[in-house]
Parts: structure tokens; C-alpha cells; sequence
């Protein structure tokens, strides 16, 4: 390895490539040409470095120095400050007080990262720097010294459970798949994180990709695979196409394909990508979408263990559960099971979404309260609302609500209140959310996304949806509530997979939770919340309009008029109530009433 | 076995020499790899643009499968398009956390300026509306993906600028 004096990182996460990172990233590579400094000054991609609001953005290392707001015009002084005079420059530097990360930056109060230990930290592009934080030891530690009952029997103790929502034990499933006698075997990464709301498994692919790659290798040993897949969702290219570079480097260095660091034992991988149906992360439609064919479900039995990939057995894990796998081997099932409560263990990493003043990914132990995850860790719900709900583990998982803000989040927890860990979607509502309308959204999600092959869930999902369009457009009749409370179990009980099993989960506990609402919608025809547009009026309060019709030019119906300087009025009869006037205007003149 | 015949529009992919050039290289790479299909549509789509009938049809014959298995895994995707998009496209991300901050505004916002619905494509063939999946930028949200570029917190009123990059760089 050649020896630099400095190292820069450049971030080139897509907000920061918006604002010109490539150009400034070939600016820094002229310049430091053009001073004869390229040998001694070495320039590496990399992700998140936690400031892209403010980007382009680079971190200089040994110095620690993080620079934001960069053009291009200001890399030849850069250079000759920096790295020839050796002063870091003071005015592109953050101000270190206030740390406003975007997914993820330091570690908040009560975090714990294991999955995420990596991400930010190393150049995912570079498989040394992997190396260098213990990668691929565990692999060569498994290798020499383990059986693969052995292996399995570590992850078992740890008591790693599935991390893609189920929450069966890995260590298990495993067992059972190295069970069969059949071959050859293969292993499948679920890396199709479709939820809306989620994307801890698309940061792990990009900011640590190695970590999911040796968990899968492992695996393969476990089980005795021969051949593994990534099936990575089409929206997600930058994910594509660093899990691409981080194979194409495993395999220069021997760590796949035959006789793996001289064991005798052999696997190779690749990279299958989606095209844009949800359903796929359910383990038969994304076996029957590596297949090449429609990503529909089978039933279960036989299981994937025994009949999967081209009818063979096949150990589907998804990305979260296979990158936690190194780390168990290296600090021991001990360590890993000491995180956790009784029956979950470890860590989990939740995307956190909605209105909470810090948004971005966390990991934390599991049986952490609803409380601290919100209050401590997210830093409160913003502008001081009230908290009025969580909704967690993607469309299929359920709401909680205030009375539940002390539950610990654990498999057993979340499922006994309705909810489920799903693969860590995490969203809070403030109370000026409809919860009717937040159900109407994810069962419209869902019944679009139905595969169509069972009947409860594409017709049942399109039932449930017209009578909560029914309730949200003021239709509804006392009768709707009944109906749907008959409808939800079938559909639930009925359904061929997960996602129609799980699609009534938002109606089910939205009904239980905020009852009062969808009564509200009914009997008075009022959405409390003031979000169904059928059920209320956007207005504009005199006193405080200025007149700078900036509402009415940003009109999409022209239903606002009104002179320049003088308070303007919304014409009721043409608003469409998009919303837009009470976005747009800078001087809250513009009140909605239900 | 007798196969349906599609009839081929002259503007058709297959007929073009150099389109059907990269259809060729595109299968013959790929064919051998088991679950061939998928990896043919999804370069098929991101090269040449989507996927039209007599295509469909010409991937059915030389992979020696129903033509209706082919249709059948294109109109299952939602990546997968029959016809030419617009030369931009731009995304409303549908996330929970865009549609909680605002996406039907923005959304709203962009059909009154082009006068097209979403899924549809200008009359100049240049900016398709779409809405889509969420991205995974839900830290940014609401977002608005044009091309391949994204714009986190994007506001009503920053929808014109959006679009005015489109249409300059058509």
C-alpha cells in the first residue's frame, strides 16, 4: 500500500453530486496534479460524511478537518493553504457547535451501531478500507478454526432473529436449510427494502457493502451454499452498483469464488436488480423474480429450505441480518445476546421519518421505549406539536398511539400491540395527521401493489380502499365501520403472503386506536386533523394578508382573487383544496377549518 | 406452434438496424444465465428506453418461450414501460414520509404547469410526469426525481425552476 501524508474524503451521496461534487472532485484531482501532490495526498469517494445539506463537503484526514460549501473556485486556494502551507482553512470549515446531520452523523443519545458501525467511516469502494476495520477476519476465523454446526450453533446463542420484519431465528433457519439433502444450495439477500419510509438496508449496501457480502459468505459455509444472490431494488443504482465494485474486489482477492483463502470451501455471488414490485420482498415472489419470472407468491410449505431457488434449498436472509453476522463471530454470541431483551437481541436500525426534528437513521438496542426513540434519539416531534402516533415496520405494520408511548420495541411488544418490527420503518405523526387518511394511503399502497394471484387480497384490499375513500370524501354511512371490521380478518386470514395478511394491519389498529375519528368523518362529516380535502375550507383571514399575491399566482384553479396591497378571498366554489396557498404564503393569512 | 404475429410500426425498435444491434448484443450476453429474462428486460429497458410489443415478441423467440411469458413479467413490473417516455422524467417520490410532507401539492403544482396528468408525457415529447416508489431519501423528503437527479424539500413553488431545467435542456 502506498503511503499518503493526507487522505480526502468526498462525499458523493446524490445531494452532494446535485450540488457539484464531480466537478469539485476533478477540480481537487487538477490541482493536486498540477502541485505535485497526487502521491502524497490520496482523493477517495465516499458517503454521508453528515453534512450534504451544506455540500459538496470533504473530510481531511489526520487533521479531522471538515470542509462544506465548496465550488470549484475555491480548490487551487484549498490546495495551497492546506496541503502545501499546512493551515486548514478556517471559512470553509463547519462551525462545530451544531451538528445537522442528514442520515446519519454521530451517534445520537442512546445508540448503539453495530450494522451501521462502518457507514460514513470507510471508502465503501475500497475494500481495504474494509479490511482495516477487522473485514473479512471473521471469515478467515470461521474458515480455520469453525465447523459449520459450529457457526451455526454461535449464531443460534446470539439469538440474531430475521431482521426483514418475521424476526425468525437466523441461527435456525440456517440449521434447517444445512438440514436438507439435496444440492446444490443456494442463498438469497433480500435487498429489495421496499417499504416507503425505509432505507437503513439501501445505506448498509452503499456504506458498508462488504460487511453483507462476508455475512453472506459465512452463511454459505453454514448451510454448504454454492452459489448466493443480491436482489437489490431497481430504485435503488447507487446500491447496484457499489455491491458490483465490492464483489468484483472480494473476488480479486480470493475472499469468493473457488477455494476460499485455501479452505477447500467455494462460493460466488451476484447482483440480481428489481424493477419495481413491492411484492418481491416477500421470499417466494423474489425467488420466483430471480427466476425470471412474475414475482408472484407461492404457498408455503415447502419452504425455501427445502424448495426454493430453481427448486433447491435456499437460505433467504435479508441485508440487516446478514451484516450482523461478522461482528457475532468477532466479538462472540455473548457479547451480541447481552444486547437486547429476553427473546430480542442485538441492535436494529429504524429509519426515522415524519415529525420528528431529527430525522435519519439510528440504531438502537432492542427493548428501547417508543419514548426514547422519539424523545431522546429523534429529538422530540417538531415545532412542539403532540406526538399522536407511530407507525412502524413499513405499510403492513400497524399504528400505536399515545397510550403505547412507553412500549419497549421488541418482536413480542410490537406484536402484542398490533404493530410489527417489519424491517424498520419508522414513522411519526404529529397530531395534525388524519389517521383515516394515513390508513387510506398505505391500503392504496397496498392494494396497488397486490400481485393479484389471491383473491382476499385483490379484492378484498380494493374493498377496504373504496369504503376508507368512501369515509375520507365524507360518504361514509355508520354501516362502513362494521363492514370493515368484518373484512379485515378475512382478508388477513386468507391471504396467500405477507403483504395481504398484513395489508388490513393500518385499518385494524387505526380503528382500534383513533375509533373517534372515523366517527368524526362519518357522523359529522369533519376531519379533525383538517386533512381530507372534501371535508374542508381553506380561508384567508384579512387582518394579517398583505396583499402580495403570492397565493394567487401559485393558484393551480385561479380560485384566489384580490387586489395588489388588499386582503385577497378564495372563491369556495372553484378551490380544489390542494394546499398550496397555505404553503406558499409567508404571512399565515390562509386558516383551514373542518 | 404457431406464434402470434405482431405487426411492427416502422419506428419500431426492431426495425431500426443499430437498435436491434444492441437487442442482439443484450440477449446473446445474457442468455445463458439462468433467470435470463429479468437481467434482458431490465438492460433492455434502461438502453433502448422500454419495451414494445414486437420487442417482447422478438425476446420470446430467441429465448424459445411463449411470447405470453414474456408480456406476462413485462406488465407485472412497473419498471418495465411499453411505450417511449418523455426525454426527461420526473418522479414524485410517494413515500409515507413525501406524502406526509407534501407530495400531492407538488404534484398538483406540476399538472397545472405542463397540463398533462400524471403517467403522461408532454405533446413535444419531452417531460414525463410519473409518481414513484419511495426512493430511500426520506430524510429530504418531500423529493422530486428528475432524470436521475434528486431534489430533497422541494416546495410548490419550486416546481417551475424544476421543470424550466427540463425544457432548457431539451
Amino acid at each position: 500500500m502506498a503511503y499518503y501524508r493526507s487522505h480526502v474524503l468526498v462525499c458523493v451521496d446524490p445531494e452532494c453530486l446535485a450540488k457539484g461534487a464531480h466537478g469539485m472532485l476533478d477540480a481537487l484531482q487538477d490541482e493536486l496534479v498540477a502541485q505535485g501532490l497526487i502521491d502524497e495526498v490520496q482523493v477517495l469517494e465516499t458517503s454521508r460524511l453528515g453534512k450534504c445539506a451544506d455540500g459538496p463537503e470533504m473530510m481531511v484526514y489526520p487533521e479531522g478537518v471538515h470542509y462544506v460549501g465548496l465550488t470549484v473556485d475555491d480548490i487551487p486556494f484549498l490546495v495551497e493553504e492546506h496541503f502545501i502551507k499546512g493551515r486548514p482553512v478556517q471559512k470553509y470549515q463547519t462551525p462545530v457547535v451544531k451538528v445537522t446531520d442528514e442520515e446519519l452523523g454521530p451517534p445520537k443519545p442512546k445508540e448503539v451501531r453495530v450494522v451501521l458501525r462502518n457507514c460514513g467511516k470507510i471508502d465503501p469502494e475500497n475494500i481495504e478500507d474494509y479490511i482495516a476495520e477487522d473485514g473479512y477476519s471473521a471469515l478467515a476465523k470461521v474458515l480455520a478454526e469453525m465447523t459449520p454446526e459450529q457457526l451455526i450453533d454461535e449464531i443460534t446463542r446470539s439469538g440474531l432473529r430475521g431482521r426483514g420484519g418475521a424476526g425468525f431465528p437466523a441461527g435456525r433457519k440456517w440449521a434447517l436449510c444445512r438440514a436438507v439433502a439435496d444440492s446444490p444450495k443456494f442463498i438469497t439477500c433480500n435487498a429489495d427494502e421496499g417499504d416507503p419510509g425505509a432505507f437503513m438496508n439501501r445505506r448498509v449496501l452503499e456504506g458498508d457493502p462488504h460487511s453483507v457480502i462476508e455475512g453472506m459468505i459465512l452463511c454459505a459455509y453454514a448451510i454448504g451454499a454454492s452459489y448466493g444472490y443480491i436482489y437489490c431494488r431497481a430504485e435503488y443504482p447507487i446500491a447496484v452498483r457499489t455491491l458490483n465494485i465490492a464483489i468484483q474486489q472480494a473476488r480479486g482477492m480470493g475472499l469468493l469464488g473457488e477455494d476460499i483463502l485455501g479452505s477447500g470451501f467455494s462460493f460466488d455471488m451476484e447482483v440480481r436488480q428489481g424493477a419495481g414490485a413491492f411484492v418481491c420482498g416477500e421470499e417466494t415472489a423474489l425467488i420466483a423474480s430471480i427466476e425470471g419470472k412474475r414475482g408472484e407468491p407461492r404457498p408455503r410449505p415447502p419452504f425455501p429450505a427445502v424448495k426454493g431457488l430453481w427448486g433447491k434449498p435456499t437460505n433467504n436472509n435479508n441485508v440487516e441480518t446478514f451484516a450482523n453476522i461478522p461482528q457475532i463471530i468477532l466479538n462472540g454470541a455473548a457479547w451480541y445476546a447481552s444486547m437486547g431483551t429476553e427473546k430480542s437481541k442485538g441492535t436494529k436500525t429504524f429509519a426515522i421519518a415524519g415529525d420528528v426534528n431529527h430525522t435519519g437513521l439510528i440504531e438502537v438496542p432492542l427493548g428501547i421505549t417508543l419514548r426514547e426513540v422519539i424523545y431522546d434519539v429523534a429529538g422530540g416531534i417538531k415545532d412542539n406539536k403532540g406526538f399522536k402516533a407511530v407507525q412502524i415496520g413499513g405499510p403492513m405494520g400497524g399504528f400505536l398511539a399515545g397510550k403505547h408511548i412507553d412500549l419497549g420495541v421488541d418482536y413480542e411488544s410490537l406484536n402484542s400491540a398490533g404493530a410489527m418490527m417489519g424491517s424498520g420503518g419508522f414513522v411519526v405523526m404529529d397530531d395534525e395527521t388524519c389517521m383515516v387518511d394515513m390508513a387510506r394511503f398505505f391500503m392504496e399502497f397496498t392494494q396497488d401493489e397486490s400481485c393479484g394471484k389471491c383473491v382476499p387480497c385483490r379484492v378484498g384490499t380494493r374493498r377496504v380502499l373504496e369504503i376508507l375513500q368512501k369515509i375520507c370524501a365524507g360518504k361514509g354511512t355508520p354501516e362502513d365501520l362494521a363492514i370493515l371490521e368484518g373484512l379485515c380478518p378475512e382478508i388477513q386470514r386468507n391471504s396467500l403472503c405477507g403483504l395481504g395478511q398484513g395489508a388490513t394491519n393500518p385499518v385494524v389498529s387505526s380503528l382500534k386506536h383513533f375509533r373517534d375519528e372515523y366517527e368524526a368523518h362519518i357522523y359529522e362529516k369533519r376531519c379533525p386533523a383538517k386533512v381530507c380535502r372534501d371535508l374542508i375550507r381553506y380561508e384567508i383571514v384579512a387582518a394579517p394578508c398583505t396583499g402580495c399575491t403570492v397565493c394567487a399566482r401559485n393558484c393551480p384553479v385561479e380560485a384566489i382573487s384580490g387586489e395588489r396591497r388588499k386582503a385577497h378571498t378564495i372563491n369556495l366554489d372553484t378551490c380544489v383544496r390542494c394546499g398550496i396557498c397555505l404553503q406558499v404564503c409567508n404571512f399565515n393569512a390562509i386558516i383551514v377549518t373542518s | 406452434m404457431t406464434r402470434p404475429q405482431i405487426e411492427a410500426s416502422p419506428n419500431d425498435p426492431v426495425m431500426a438496424p443499430e437498435k436491434r444491434a444492441v437487442m442482439d448484443q443484450i440477449i446473446s450476453a445474457n442468455r445463458s444465465r439462468p433467470g435470463a429474462m429479468m437481467v434482458i428486460l431490465n438492460e433492455l429497458q434502461s438502453q433502448i428506453g422500454f419495451v414494445s410489443e414486437p420487442m417482447q415478441a422478438y425476446v420470446a423467440q430467441e429465448l424459445h418461450v411463449p411470447l405470453g411469458a414474456v408480456h406476462g413479467v413485462v406488465t407485472f413490473y412497473s419498471f418495465f414501460t411499453t411505450q417511449p417516455r418523455g426525454k426527461h422524467t420526473v418522479k414524485f417520490c410517494m413515500g409515507t414520509a413525501c406524502y406526509v410532507g407534501g407530495t400531492p401539492q407538488l404534484i398538483e403544482k406540476a399538472k397545472q404547469l405542463l397540463n398533462i396528468d400524471v403517467g403522461q408525457t408532454t405533446p413535444d415529447g419531452n417531460i414525463t410526469l410519473e409518481v414513484c416508489r419511495c426512493v430511500g431519501a426520506c430524510s429530504q423528503a418531500p423529493v422530486v426525481v428528475v432524470d436521475e437527479e434528486l431534489n430533497g424539500r422541494t416546495r410548490p413553488n419550486k416546481i417551475p425552476q424544476v421543470l424550466r431545467k427540463c425544457q432548457e435542456h431539451n
